[in-house]
């Protein structure tokens, strides 16, 4: 879908230039012995000067620094958006960090970071959203609670006989307040 | 000194703005209301909330990841500058009539911090039908106006801190508050909401809860 020129390369494969968006490491750049370990971890370049146009599939971690229209997925790693980084696209991924600017809506199983100087105009889903004080969005936020927890299919063994009388919905596990609260009308 | 400036000194926008700058010292006040609003969210199931501020971090966080709220951000505030700069505040009512794409009764609570006292009559009178009509059947607004002179040419971002308490951080606005709206005027922008609670806060802010009527 891709090519891989020489705008596109593991980022192991640099052995001095400092990577152009440091979020992406896992680790604390303290030890080099460790950080090699890391850096076996695949982790992808998109370079500016690199435009795409169509789906973008990927099964290792990712940094966009170029033009990206269409379709990216990336659903088992981290996208990382550069501060060059200008995506018109739908974006499927484990975690997105956003540093430059997304046009499409953003799904996360994770988490989504935009970050300062960061900007995405539309909608995000995901369990976690972070964002920064000088970033720019418009859109939704859907944090899906109701996804997160597909439990209770698991909780039903057939073991118990099911007495039949204690319906406890989930729902009603924590109403912050009761809604009668005394109300003051007055303008 | 005027009495309103003995009774509230409020900060000139050399203080808050050196040059260009914006000063953080994010003052943290008593908010009365928002728990009350919150109560209202909190007794539907994934509420869905229309946040007309600037997108602030820890407010997604809150209402998402606490009260499993759906969260639209439309920072009409940025729509103001933008128009102000462009000189075309005549066409903000007409702007501000199409600018809500949620269908009528979809929204549980809208967040208008003090945004209708930086906007002309006409553009506040849009603003308000838009946000009536897309406000379902016992929903909640809450309001924030203020009570001073107009004098700052600031905005300011309200960061929740908890359920009683709100950081305010100024930042630079295009213009200041346009006019300091009495309480008939504010009802009246919102002829078919209801006041549910008004308060006076200490700063000379003034909370207002709407809600539509079932």
């Amino acid at each position: 879908m891709w090519k891989r020129d020489e705008a596109v390369r593991p980022v192991s494969g640099q052995p001095t230039a400092p990577p152009p968006s440091a979020p992406i490491q896992a680790g604390t750049p303290g030890s080099r012995s460790e950080t090699s370990q890391h850096m076996e971890k695949d982790i992808v370049n998109i370079g500016k000067s690199v435009v795409i146009k169509g789906e973008l599939n990927g099964s290792e971690d990712l940094t966009i620094e170029g033009h990206v229209e269409g379709t990216i997925q990336l659903k088992e790693h981290v996208l990382t958006i550069g501060p060059n980084g200008r995506i018109k696209a739908q974006v499927f991924a484990k975690a997105v960090i956003v540093l430059g600017e997304v046009m499409g809506n953003v799904t996360a199983s994770d988490k989504v970071d935009i970050r300062d100087n960061g900007s995405v105009d539309g909608d995000i889903v995901a369990p976690r959203v972070a964002i920064a004080e000088g970033a720019h969005f418009r859109g939704s936020v859907d944090m899906q609670r109701k996804g997160i927890a597909p439990q209770p299919q698991a909780a039903k063994p057939v073991q118990a006989p099911a007495p039949a009388v204690a319906p406890q919905p989930q729902a009603q596990q924590a109403p912050v307040q009761a809604p009668g609260a005394p109300q003051r009308v007055g303008a | 000194m005027g009495l309103l400036d003995r009774i509230a000194p409020r900060r000139s926008e050399s203080d808050v703005y050196p040059g260009s700058s914006v000063a953080v010292d994010d003052a943290v006040f008593a908010t009365k209301a928002l728990r009350k609003f919150l109560t209202c969210l909190t007794s539907r199931e994934s509420p869905v909330l229309l946040d007309l501020g600037p997108v602030v971090g820890t407010n997604v966080s809150f209402f998402g990841e606490q009260l499993g709220c759906k969260i639209f951000v439309e920072d009409v505030f940025a729509d103001l500058n933008r128009h102000v700069r462009e000189g075309r505040l005549e066409a903000l009512p007409e702007f501000l009539r199409k600018r809500f794409p949620q269908p009528g009764g979809s929204v549980d609570g809208i967040l208008c911090w003090d945004l209708i006292d930086y906007l002309n009559r006409p553009a506040a009178q849009e603003l308000a039908n838009e946000l009536s009509r897309v406000l379902r059947p016992d929903g909640a607004l809450l309001g924030f106006f203020g009570t001073a002179q107009p004098r700052d040419m600031h905005y300011t971002k309200f960061v929740i801190v908890d359920d009683v308490n709100l950081k305010h951080r100024p930042y630079p606005a295009a213009q200041g508050r346009q006019a300091i709206l009495l309480n008939r005027d504010i009802i009246k922008l919102f002829p078919s909401l209801r006041v549910s609670d008004s308060f006076l806060l200490q700063n000379n802010l003034r909370e207002i809860l709407f809600r539509k009527p079932a």
